[in-house]
């Protein structure tokens, strides 16, 4: 059996997850040029938020019902973490020494990661996660398996309502607007404060979409779950060219074909037997990173059009 | 009657250093007026505390009788007020019609927008020719327009158009001069800031020099026009 197009869908279903949460990265550094390192953590908590909701809600209720609120509550927590962030972390810092919000961004990192640790009933260890009933299903050769068929419906629709977020509404013009030449947006009338805020509320929105599909293709969270994947969604804004929220969702896709092609099919090439499976697919993630930055810094979608005086 | 703009000893400071010394001048409803003077005179610097990038570190403007002293940049454009800022800052990545409504970004009558999208379309055909391209493949003289388009589209009773003859070719200049005079026979209020003294004062009804951070000498455009300093000074005779 050809297992290639088997793969394929692992790595853009892998990508796709990466993608969600590679947006709140690229949106942030395009608007502050903040590196919100803490960001991988704001995911993890929305996690945290929907494991809440489904704890909360009384036993035996169907998946059907659950997960809706599940998301809600995830997208709640999320945004609420990251919009305090914002409010109390990273505005009094702004325009001051470029290190010190990126410092802060570590230091928040660490926090949320422990008090959750501390905090959360039985966070000590990893949690189990809900999952979504039924068997796998098959498309010809191919098998999604139950965990990842919300990843499936929920990142395209995640992606096309920000496209038309950003495109089409006034908001969304003010926050490409503040992108380009915040100066100049206040002088259009654009609250930039605002921008920034909503910036902050819809990045965390998608990672806390994308931490319900973790929790489900993973069926568990843990209060660490976000340091490994807010780095290689950090590595998909990267790739992608950072600041452009297209070029998070290629970044992710690319990145996550990579890793499942490199851990599925190098250990065939002949004396790289030792460096292929799961193990290894982590560092060849970030090979692919440095090939594609050596060759155009910019990341794949980086900018095009130059600006002219 | 109180003027449109009034700007009573108004003084602004980079950190210790004074960058405008304590200005006053007005500008009357329908009226051009125009401040010139060299690089570093403190023209651009004004401009930017008007509608507010800059906190005044002294003086007064009101603007419509109203204080601006404690009014956000992002509220300065809706009081009426509008700027077309030095070096243009169109949105490069957007497309020109995109750069025309950010203008409009705090209206909300959609009829009236699309009715002023056009009506800078009328004003400068090349926009309209390429509506729906990136405004960074403008060419200079081409963003200068985009930038005065997109400036007009918030309605302002006020248009502050900072150096839109710079950089520009002499027929592009002549092309952006004409408008403005255009724009002041249909009785729009301009304060203009110039380099190009000759071009600026043949507009004006009133003109201010400026030299570090201080006005020097005012009065009408014609009077500065023939005034044998501001002719040895700013006209290269003599």
């Amino acid at each position: 059996m050809n297992e290639l197009p088997q793969q394929l869908v692992n790595g853009l279903l892998l990508g796709s997850m990466y993608g969600l949460v590679a947006i709140g990265y690229t949106m942030v550094y395009g608007i502050v040029q903040l590196i919100n390192f803490a960001h991988g953590e704001i995911f993890m908590t929305g996690g945290f938020g929907a494991l809440t909701v489904w704890l909360i809600l009384p036993g035996g209720t169907t998946m059907w019902v659950a997960l809706p609120l599940m998301i809600i509550g995830a997208i709640i927590v999320a945004t609420t973490i990251a919009v305090g962030a914002e409010r109390f972390a990273y505005r009094p810092l702004r325009g001051g020494p470029r290190l010190a919000p990126l410092i802060t961004a570590i230091g928040l990192s660490l926090a949320l990661q422990q008090a959750v640790w501390a905090w959360y009933p039985g966070a000590k260890s990893s949690r189990t996660f809900p999952e979504i009933p039924g068997g796998p299903f098959h498309i010809g050769d191919v098998t999604i398996q139950t965990g990842d068929i919300f990843l499936l419906i929920a990142a395209p629709i995640s992606m096309a309502v920000l496209g038309y977020f950003v495109m089409k509404t006034r908001t969304g013009r003010g926050m490409q607007a503040t992108a380009q030449d915040p100066d100049t947006a206040k002088l259009m009338g654009i609250n930039t404060d605002r921008i920034i805020v909503v910036a902050f509320a819809l990045g965390a929105a998608f990672a806390a979409i994308g931490a319900v599909a973790y929790g489900l293709k993973y069926g568990e969270v843990q209060f660490r779950m976000g340091f490994l994947l807010g780095l290689k969604a950090f590595t998909a804004a990267v790739l992608g060219g950072i600041g452009n929220i297209y070029g998070a969702m290629i970044g992710g896709l690319v990145l996550g074909v990579a890793e499942t092609m490199a851990a599925a099919y190098v250990s065939e090439i002949p004396g790289m037997q030792q460096l292929g499976g799961q193990s290894w697919a982590n560092a060849w993630a970030f090979v692919l990173l440095i090939l594609v930055l050596l060759f155009r810094p910019q990341g794949l979608l980086g900018e095009r059009v130059a600006d002219r005086a | 009657m109180t003027a449109l703009l009034e700007v009573e000893d108004l003084r602004i400071a980079y950190g210790k250093i004074e960058a405008v010394k304590g200005i006053s001048f007005k500008v009357e409803a329908g009226e051009v007026v125009t401040l010139i003077g060299t690089n570093g005179a403190g023209k651009t610097t004004t401009l930017r505390t008007l509608s507010g990038l800059l906190k005044p570190v002294g003086g007064q403007v009101k603007f419509n009788g109203k204080s601006l002293r404690k009014v956000p940049a992002h509220q300065i454009v809706s009081l009426g007020l509008a700027h077309s800022p030095e070096g243009r800052h169109i949105f490069p990545r957007m497309t020109i019609e995109d750069n025309l409504l950010l203008g409009a970004f705090l209206r909300n009558d959609k009829e009236g927008i699309a009715k002023d999208v056009q009506r800078a379309y009328d004003l400068f055909p090349i926009l309209g020719e390429r509506r729906k391209q990136a405004a960074g493949t403008l060419s200079g003289g081409e963003q200068q327009m985009l930038a005065m388009g997109r400036a007009l589209m918030s309605q302002p009773k006020l248009l502050m158009l900072d150096e839109p003859s710079m950089g520009l070719s002499p027929i592009m200049m002549q092309k952006i001069m004409a408008t403005i005079a255009e724009l002041k026979a249909e009785g729009t209020t301009i304060l203009l800031v110039e380099q190009n003294a000759q071009a600026a004062l043949s507009l004006a009804d009133h003109g201010h020099v400026m030299e570090i951070g201080k006005i020097v000498l005012s009065g009408s455009g014609q009077d500065l026009l023939h005034d044998e300093s501001v002719r040895k000074a700013y006209l290269g005779e003599d």
